[in-house]
């Protein structure tokens, strides 16, 4: 079975929740609504065996809503296939927690929650993995800047703002496309 | 090699005989530039090349500084190599004040120095906001060449020190 044969029987068991999915180059996305996401996972790792989790992300797209998007990675040792669950989460939800169903999520969870604020159903161990606990911010969001905000706790740790000297130091694209700054793409098209 | 008449900091038993005269400051910044013992502070990348100026191509060993005591009581210099986070800032202040006086800091690195390129929430914008540094070596990573002519620059600045004024003025600070 390969991955489009496995989006098909996702969609044939899991109809009504499926918000969508999409192919792009051979990787295959699927997105459920939150409700069914856990009995998806559940029913990935057990029949269509995607035995590796291979990480836990969100996406904070600030405007919409609902506001995150969680979006699990998964891939089977056995088939060599892999498969993107997307799941659209509101500020005001917390998701089931994959951590029984993947080991590994508890740590990836805990990421998510640190950065992300997306608080985790049923989670062993449900605190901050990469800042310390009592920080008072969730870093990754959108409103929250990247020069950071300062905090203060005593005998724990403190941050202030990094000079950012008007960065964020990314690069513009300039009047010419690739195509003309780079001239080995023209020579592959003739 | 420079000979020893034209350095003042070298010592021919030939020429000077088994008798030495000097002063005492000169006598204990010769002892203790040339016995630095390093407390590694590891945090990131810089630590792999400190770990190559250690091995044997580089050998930190020729400078009296091979010894890299894990302990800070018994260390003399702070190596600060790698990024220092917050989350590790306070670790580092702790450990630098456990070290016994007369301790030096040397921070390796573009992110022991100001940061480096991680201008971020999560990322103390130079050691020097916490602990007093001596000597500042920029690289990422700085090459083992680099760590060892910082090194150097540490054993001239201390070579310098007024250590017996220094002695005093805490024998002083102590009775009073």
């Amino acid at each position: 079975m390969n991955a489009q044969q496995m989006v098909e029987a996702l969609k044939q068991k899991f109809g009504e929740a499926l918000i969508g999915t999409k192919n792009h180059l051979g990787e295959h996305t699927i997105s459920v609504k939150l409700e069914s996401v856990k009995a998806l996972l559940k029913y990935c790792r057990d029949e269509l065996n995607f035995d590796y989790l291979v990480d836990i992300s969100s996406v904070d797209h600030f405007e919409t809503e609902p506001r995150f998007e969680m979006v699990y990675e998964l891939y089977g040792y056995g088939h060599h296939q892999h498969l993107r669950v997307k799941s659209p989460v509101s500020e005001d939800e917390s998701v089931p927690t994959v951590s029984d169903i993947w080991p590994t999520a508890n740590w990836h969870e805990r990421e998510v929650y640190d950065m992300m604020g997306i608080t985790f159903d049923g989670h062993p161990d449900l605190r901050r993995i990469l800042m310390w606990e009592g920080y008072p911010f969730y870093p990754l969001r959108k409103d929250f800047p990247l020069a950071g905000k300062p905090s203060e706790m005593p005998d724990v740790a403190f941050t202030g703002i990094a000079p950012l000297e008007g960065g964020p130091f990314v690069t513009s694209p300039g009047t010419c496309g690739t195509v003309e700054a780079e001239p080995r793409a023209k020579r592959f098209e003739q | 090699m420079i000979a020893p008449s034209q350095t003042h900091a070298a010592y021919d038993s030939k020429i000077e005989g088994n008798v030495v005269i000097t002063k005492i400051d000169a006598a204990i910044n010769w002892m203790r530039k040339n016995s630095l013992w390093p407390m590694p502070m590891g945090l990131a990348c810089c630590a792999i090349e400190l770990m190559a100026t250690g091995a044997s191509r580089y050998d930190i060993s020729r400078f009296g500084a091979e010894v890299f005591r894990f302990s800070p009581r018994q260390s003399d210099v702070m190596i600060v190599s790698g990024t220092v986070t917050y989350k590790m800032a306070l670790a580092v202040k702790r450990i630098w004040d456990q070290m016994p006086e007369p301790k030096w800091c040397i921070a390796m690195g573009a992110c022991a120095s100001s940061g480096g390129m991680y201008r971020s929430y999560a990322v103390l914008q130079g050691i020097d906001q916490l602990i007093p540094v001596d000597v500042y070596i920029s690289g990422c990573p700085p090459r083992p060449e680099a760590l060892l002519e910082g090194l150097m620059r540490l054993q001239r600045k201390i070579e310098g020190e007024h250590s017996l004024l220094d002695q005093k003025h805490q024998l002083v600070d102590q009775l009073s």
